[in-house]
C-alpha cells in the first residue's frame, strides 16, 4: 500500500490494545491527507474491537479491545481498506471563518516576530491571515488545534522558555505551525493575537468547534468586535462562521471517533 | 448543609479524585482518557457495595481522608489495606462493605501496600457526566467535583439516601492484592529511535519510580536511555503506558491523564494488566521491565480479564458485620417508622 512519493504504510504496536498506524515521518499536507482519509475509512468499516482513533500529522493512533480483537486482525484489516474509495473528502471538508484581533494586548509578541521576519506589524497580520489552514490534528489540550502550512516568511522560533500561562484564544506561532488555544495554559509560542472564538466549549452542544482536518481562515477584527464576539461566544454562541459546507451526517456520525 | 443526601468531605486525603473507567472517543479532540490508574481496585470497591465494576467512586494517593454520612445511611467499602481505618473509632476490616448511618465518620488513613486507593458508596454518586464520563482530569478542568481534586466540605451528592441492612460483602484476607514490581512491555512504536545496546538496558536495568510522578506520568530514576539519532519525532497519539524519553534520555511512562499527542519518542508500551502496577507503585520503589511480544500482551490481557472475575468472584458475604457496635442492634427499631427524608 505505497503512497505516491511516501513511504510504505507502517503498523506499529503500541502495548496490546493499541497499534500506531504511521503514512510518514514528516508534516506534509498530503500525507495528514491521507490520514483523515484512512482515519475517515476506519471509522465508517466500523472495526470489530475498535474503541477509538487518533489522527495527527502523520499517523492514527488505533485504540482497540483486546478482547474483542487483536494487532494482527486489525493490521490486516485496516490494510485492506482503500480510503480512496470512501471518496468525498474534500466534497465534505469543512472551512472556517475565524476572527481574531492582532498585535497590542491580543497578541504581545507580534511586533518583535514581524520584525525578525522583516516585516511591519500590520503586513505581518495581513500575510497571516491571508492564508488558509488546515487543522493538522487536535492535541494537547482539549480543542487545541495545530494549524499549517504557515507561509515560510512568517515562521519564527519558540521562546527558550514556557510562559506559565497562555489565555484561551491565543493564536500563535512555533516555528512553522500556528495554532489556536483552547484552554489557559503553559507555553513557548510566540503570541500574535486572539480569537474571541471558543474552541472547546461545555456549554455548547457541540462541544469541540474544529475536527481534525477541517480548513481555516482567519479574518482580522478591532479590539471593539473582539470584545462584542467574547460576550456572544460566552453565551454559548459560536461565534466562528462555516462557509462551506454543511456539516453531513456520515462526518457527523464518525467524527466523534467513537462506535 | 443541604437536604439531599450526600458523603461530606472532612479531609480529603491526598490528591482524591473522583474516577471511573475514563473517557472514550475524545482523545481525538485533545481530551485524555482518564479514569481510575487501577482498574482493579475500582471494580473491587465497587463490587463490595454492589456497584457495577466502573461506577464512579474516590480514587486517593497513598492517604485516604475522613468523609461523613450525610445520609439517611450509606454503604461505602474501601479497597486498599490501610491503617487505620475505622468507623468512628471502631476499627474497619479494609475490602468490606460497611454501612453508615447519619453523622458516621469513616476514617482512611495511609495504605500499606500501593500507592491508589478507593473509596466506593453504593448506587454510587450524583455527579453529571462530563463528555460521557464522570473521571476527573485536573489538567482540563473537566470531570468530578469542577474538575479538581476533592476538598475539605465538599458534599458529594448520592444516588441513594439509604442503604439495606444486613450483612456486607468482603474480600477474604488472602486474596487482597499485591503489585510486583516487573511490568511487561512490548517494543514500540518508535524503539527504531534506539539502538540495540540501549532496548536492552530497558529490561536489563532496574529503575526507581522517582518522586516527581503524578497521574499523568510516573518519571523513572535509572539508566539514560540514549536516542539514537533527533529526539525529536513529529508529535503523534499517546497511547496510555507509553515509555516515551526525552532529550535528555530520562524515561518518562505515561499514564491515564497523559497529553493526547506528544513529540518524544517512545521506546516501549506498558502491556494493560501491568499498567495499574506501575501507579501502585511508591517513589523510590523499583520497577523492572520484561518484554513480550503483541500476542503474549494480547493473551496477557484475556488472563487478567479471567483472573478480574476470579477475584470478584472471591468477593462473599461476610459471616457477621465487619463492624458491630450497640447501635446495629438497635438500629431496627430506631429505623422502623421513620418516613423516608425530607
Amino acid at each position: 500500500m505505497d503512497r505516491e512519493g511516501g513511504p510504505a504504510i507502517r503498523f506499529l504496536p503500541a502495548g496490546g490494545d493499541a497499534l500506531v498506524v504511521e503514512l510518514g515521518d514528516r508534516i506534509d499536507a498530503g500525507i495528514n491527507d491521507a490520514v483523515h482519509a484512512l482515519d475517515r475509512a476506519i471509522g465508517q468499516a466500523g472495526l470489530p474491537g475498535v474503541l477509538e482513533t487518533t489522527p495527527s500529522y502523520r499517523s492514527i493512533l488505533v485504540s482497540y479491545d483486546p478482547l474483542a480483537t487483536g494487532f494482527a486482525a486489525l493490521r490486516e484489516r485496516i490494510a485492506g481498506l482503500a480510503p480512496e474509495a470512501s471518496g468525498g473528502l474534500a466534497a465534505a471538508r469543512r472551512i472556517w471563518q475565524i476572527p481574531v484581533a492582532y498585535g497590542g494586548a491580543f497578541g504581545v509578541d507580534l511586533e518583535a516576530v514581524a520584525r525578525d521576519c522583516g516585516l511591519g506589524a500590520e503586513a505581518f497580520a495581513a500575510q497571516h491571515s491571508a492564508t488558509e489552514y488546515r487543522v493538522y490534528m487536535l492535541g494537547f489540550a482539549p480543542g487545541f488545534a495545530y494549524l499549517g502550512d504557515l507561509p515560510r516568511r512568517l515562521h519564527a522560533s519558540r521562546w527558550p522558555e514556557p510562559r506559565p500561562v497562555i489565555p484561551s484564544g491565543s493564536v500563535s506561532i512555533g516555528g512553522a505551525q500556528s495554532a489556536i488555544s483552547s484552554v489557559d495554559m503553559p507555553s513557548a509560542w510566540r503570541l500574535i493575537g486572539r480569537t474571541p472564538v471558543r474552541l472547546f466549549d461545555l456549554q455548547r452542544p457541540e462541544a469541540f468547534l474544529l475536527r481534525p482536518g477541517d480548513r481555516v481562515r482567519l479574518r482580522p477584527i478591532g479590539a471593539p468586535e473582539f470584545d462584542e464576539l467574547a460576550q456572544a461566544a460566552a453565551r454559548g454562541e459560536t461565534v466562528a462562521v462555516l462557509e462551506s459546507p454543511a456539516p453531513d451526517p456520515a462526518e457527523t456520525a464518525s467524527g466523534q471517533g467513537a462506535p | 448543609m443541604t437536604d439531599a443526601p450526600c458523603l461530606l468531605v472532612v479531609e480529603p486525603g491526598l490528591f482524591t479524585t473522583l474516577q471511573d473507567a475514563g473517557r472514550r472517543g475524545f482523545q481525538r479532540f485533545g481530551v485524555s482518557q482518564g479514569g481510575a490508574l487501577d482498574q482493579v481496585g475500582l471494580a473491587l470497591a465497587n463490587r463490595l457495595v454492589g456497584n457495577g465494576p466502573t461506577e464512579a467512586a474516590f480514587e486517593f494517593t497513598a492517604t485516604g481522608g475522613v468523609y461523613e454520612c450525610a445520609a439517611e445511611s450509606c454503604r461505602v467499602a474501601v479497597a486498599g489495606h490501610c491503617l487505620p481505618l475505622a468507623v468512628n473509632d471502631s476499627p474497619l476490616s479494609p475490602y468490606a462493605g460497611v454501612r453508615l448511618r447519619r453523622g458516621d465518620r469513616l476514617t482512611v488513613g495511609s495504605l500499606r501496600a500501593g500507592v491508589r486507593g478507593y473509596i466506593a458508596v453504593e448506587g454510587g454518586f450524583d455527579v453529571p457526566p462530563v463528555l460521557g464520563s464522570r473521571a476527573t482530569h485536573t489538567r482540563s478542568g473537566i470531570g468530578g467535583i469542577a474538575g479538581r481534586p476533592l476538598r475539605a466540605g465538599d458534599e458529594l451528592p448520592l444516588v441513594r439516601d439509604a442503604a439495606p441492612g444486613g450483612p456486607g460483602l468482603m474480600l477474604p484476607t488472602a486474596a487482597w492484592p499485591a503489585f510486583g514490581e516487573v511490568a511487561r512491555i512490548v517494543f514500540g512504536p518508535q524503539d527504531d529511535h534506539f539502538d540495540a545496546a540501549v532496548r536492552a538496558r530497558l529490561v536489563t536495568e532496574p529503575y526507581r519510580i522517582s518522586s516527581r510522578s503524578d497521574r499523568m506520568a510516573c518519571r523513572l530514576d535509572g539508566p539514560a536511555l540514549d536516542h539514537a539519532g533527533d529526539f525529536n519525532i513529529v508529535s503523534d497519539g499517546v497511547a496510555d503506558g507509553s515509555i516515551q524519553v526525552s532529550g535528555g534520555g530520562a524515561p518518562i511512562l505515561l499514564l491515564a491523564d497523559r497529553q493526547t499527542t506528544g513529540g518524544y519518542p517512545k521506546i516501549a508500551t506498558v502491556c494493560p494488566p501491568d499498567r495499574r502496577l506501575v501507579a501502585q507503585r511508591a517513589p523510590g520503589e523499583s520497577l523492572r521491565f520484561d518484554a513480550v511480544t503483541v500476542e503474549q500482551a494480547e493473551a496477557a490481557c484475556r488472563a487478567a480479564a479471567t483472573e478480574l472475575d476470579a477475584l470478584l468472584g472471591r468477593i462473599v458475604p461476610a459471616a457477621s458485620p465487619p463492624r458491630l457496635d450497640s447501635r446495629d442492634l438497635l438500629g431496627c427499631n430506631l429505623i422502623s417508622g421513620v418516613v423516608g427524608p425530607s
